[in-house]
């Protein structure tokens, strides 16, 4: 049995690890949620969020400015995706939605292969985030902490975005019925396109952010794909909320049960999963019969 | 799905040939001869992979995945190593080739990318096996591949001769008549470590260790606790993680707590690079020096030299070596002249598993498998001359007896240019680290 102050520095570690899978499964959900397309692109754009602050730390050297220069970056790829494929997809089955944004996501790691190179790229830490901090009970990477703070302001304001402001009830009450809403004079698609460029803003910034920490590499986003599916599972599909609530209850099992033994951490997390939905399919704050 | 970046087609012509060289080679004296010592007519790829002008090999190395670093460096060497062989070069010649090619054939090949996963090399080698009757099959990074594609190799008796593995099991319970690996053990490896690392780090240390969890990461475990155990280090903790993790935060929280003088960082690749800098980031390499048993081809440079000064570890082998073996002189110098950086060990393996199979044909005189293997077998009594010196494979598991190198990371103000990040402390004589051959578990297949 583990002592009890490693208990709480694993249960406060869980919470950091699971704003991060927070952010990271947001942007996947909120596509999800009101385009209906699942976006397989997803961990290809996160690693793409990575490689712009790495680029722009280059010549910048300050890592605000990358992820300002990153996220307006991000913007644009998302448009662009958007305008010259998603858009013509929203009508087809989901296979062919799957399929194009999973060759998207191909061609995104292969272009950054090509230029890159495969081996890892070094992103530092920045000035005021190095070094540990002292927490009473355990120490901690200070960025990793601050890392929570930075997460809990961009998933507020994204959620500020989605659910408190006319753009996002026009976003929901397109997916209800997109016909009806544009009956009322109200551009749809544009909004679909803002819908799904903040998607993935989302997928770049937390890569933009988790780049000082993992190994940045062309395939890195290959794992946290995986994750992402993981956690909007546990919260329920194209929820918002979920993805939040889903993220932290992820960090928190992974993290509490390395406690124990980590061999067995992300074993917990699919037997979770696989738990969830057999008694509820349709996620703790998903809607049955949606998305 | 293989991204094969280059192919020797096997096309109509070459099947003629093949038919024609078949048809020829049944009536030839020689394959007469070789069936009369026990050697089998045909078997696998022979002879219908050695019949036309050409032979093919078929190499799977990690293009993608968390090893592809290490797979990207071997493919560069095994390509130098094949044009080397093809241009009957004074470096082949050196190393024992009699011309142009092997036995004056042309070396064709096939490179896939196996994505650091077992299933797809085996997928890819059973093509080249199949479709161009690969005659040597090759490449992995990772013992798991390794393994899988030693049983590959062992039930369609088609030579391998192993690519980057690290794994006790490669020539130890999973070790195949068809397989040959040139890479240290991890029993070798540590074995050649544990006195270098107890001496200068000193006696009665507390180690917490990260482990990748399958058979590379548990076999580094055991030879490297094992190989400590004189010097009275204890294991503080062992965590335990799987292959392609991300963030070991919580591991290395545990690892912060343990109380441990000493961290053991087992995991490889990129894994080894996201380890380490979360380390760093926990403060864990401030409170305990790092020790990497087997370092990773780029590790150094992908987390940058600060985090690797005075860092202990092994190598298959380090370029600086060529100050000591005048061939790995020339192998590092023509791999910079085409390359323009400084082979990894990655490279090398290609590089010298690709010649000692060639070697091994000549003095087999024979494509015939059975024939090589013998040939690789009875190498101790007719060693090979290599970048390391003179290398022999040991008959009962196959494992290359060669000298293994124990290195420390350099300060980065001592560097002389920028892939000069390792001093080789020592280079350890490789027989007397060999385990002992009924430690290993090893019981080889049949040769038909």
């Amino acid at each position: 049995m583990p002592s009890l102050p490693l208990l709480l520095s694993q249960a406060f570690n869980g919470l950091a690890l699971g704003t991060l899978l927070a952010l990271v499964s947001s942007g996947l959900t909120i596509i999800l949620g009101t385009l209906g397309v699942l976006n397989f692109a997803h961990g290809a754009l996160f690693m793409v969020g990575a490689y712009a602050v790495y680029v722009t730390l280059q010549y910048t050297g300050s890592f605000l400015v990358a992820l300002l220069v990153g996220g307006v970056f991000m913007l644009v790829v998302g448009v662009a995706i958007e305008r010259v494929l998603v858009r013509l997809f929203y009508r087809r089955p989901p296979e062919d939605q799957i399929l194009v944004t999973f060759g998207v996501g191909i061609v995104l790691v292969e272009a950054i292969r090509a230029i890159f190179g495969g081996n890892s790229q070094r992103v530092p830490v920045p000035s005021w985030g190095e070094g540990v901090t002292q927490l009473g009970f355990l120490i901690y990477p200070t960025f990793r902490l601050e890392l929570i703070g930075i997460i809990a302001l961009i998933l507020g304001l994204l959620w500020v975005v989605l659910y408190r402001t006319s753009i996002g009830l026009v976003v929901r009450a397109g997916i209800e019925d997109a016909g009806m809403v544009g009956i009322l004079g109200i551009n749809v698609r544009r909004t679909f396109l803002l819908v799904f460029a903040l998607g993935v803003v989302a997928a770049g910034l937390a890569g933009m952010l988790y780049a000082p920490i993992v190994s940045v590499n062309p395939d890195m986003g290959g794992s946290f794909l995986v994750e992402s599916f993981v956690v909007i599972v546990i919260g329920g599909l194209g929820s918002f909320p979920g993805a939040v609530v889903g993220g932290l209850i992820a960090g928190e099992i992974i993290s509490i049960t390395s406690a124990f033994n980590s061999a067995y951490s992300e074993v917990m997390l699919y037997a979770l999963m696989a738990l969830l939905l057999v008694v509820r399919p349709q996620g703790l704050f998903g809607t049955e019969g949606r998305v | 799905m293989d991204r094969l970046t280059h192919t020797g087609t096997f096309g109509r012509r070459d099947l003629l040939l093949a038919g024609a060289g078949l048809a020829g080679g049944l009536m030839l004296p020689g394959l007469r001869a070789a069936s009369a010592q026990g050697m089998p007519a045909k078997i696998g790829t022979f002879p219908d992979g050695a019949s036309g002008s050409s032979v093919f090999i078929g190499i799977t190395t990690p293009l993608t995945g968390p090893y592809s670093a290490d797979g990207t460096d071997a493919k560069l060497g095994y390509e130098l190593a094949i044009a080397d062989i093809n241009a009957g070069s004074p470096m082949a010649k050196k190393w024992g080739l009699s011309g142009k090619g092997v036995m004056g054939k042309e070396v064709k090949y096939g490179i896939a990318d196996s994505e650091t996963k077992p299933n797809v090399a085996v997928q890819a080698q059973t093509q080249f096996i199949q479709r161009n009757k690969a005659i040597m099959i090759t490449g992995s990074v990772s013992s798991a591949t390794a393994i899988a594609l030693e049983e590959l190799a062992q039930r369609e008796k088609v030579l391998n001769m192993v690519g980057l593995s690290g794994s006790n099991d490669t020539t130890g319970k999973n070790c195949q008549r068809y397989g040959f690996r040139s890479q240290p053990s991890a029993y070798m490896a540590c074995k050649a470590l544990g006195p270098v690392v107890g001496k200068a780090l000193g006696a009665n240390k507390k180690v917490a260790y990260l482990t990748p969890d399958y058979s590379y990461g548990h076999s580094v475990f055991d030879s490297f606790t094992a190989a400590v155990k004189p010097f009275g280090w204890t294991v503080a903790t062992q965590q335990v993680v799987p292959l392609g993790t991300t963030d070991f935060s919580s591991a290395l929280l545990n690892i912060a707590n343990s109380g441990a003088d000493l961290f053991v960082n087992i995991a490889f690749g990129a894994d080894a690079v996201a380890s380490t800098k979360q380390a760093d980031q926990f403060g864990v390499l401030k409170k305990m020096k790092l020790i990497v048993p087997n370092i990773s081809s780029f590790q150094a440079k992908e987390v940058g030299a600060p985090l690797m000064q005075g860092v202990y570890g092994t190598f298959d082998f380090w370029w600086t070596m060529e100050d000591q073996y005048p061939l790995a002189k020339d192998f590092v110098e023509s791999f910079v002249k085409k390359n323009n950086y400084h082979p990894r060990w990655g490279a090398h393996i290609g590089y010298m598993q690709t010649l000692l199979w060639a070697v091994s044909v000549e003095r087999a005189n024979s494509f015939n498998p059975v024939a090589v293997i013998k040939a690789l077998e009875a190498s101790k009594s007719n060693p090979y001359e290599t970048s390391l010196g003179k290398v022999w494979y040991r008959a009962e598991d196959h494992q290359l007896v060669r000298p293994v190198p124990v290195v420390v990371g350099k300060a980065a103000s001592a560097m002389k240019n920028p892939d000069d990040f390792f001093d080789v402390v020592e280079v350890v004589p490789g027989e007397p680290l060999l385990q002992p051959i009924g430690e290993t578990g090893c019981k080889m297949g049949s040769y038909t």
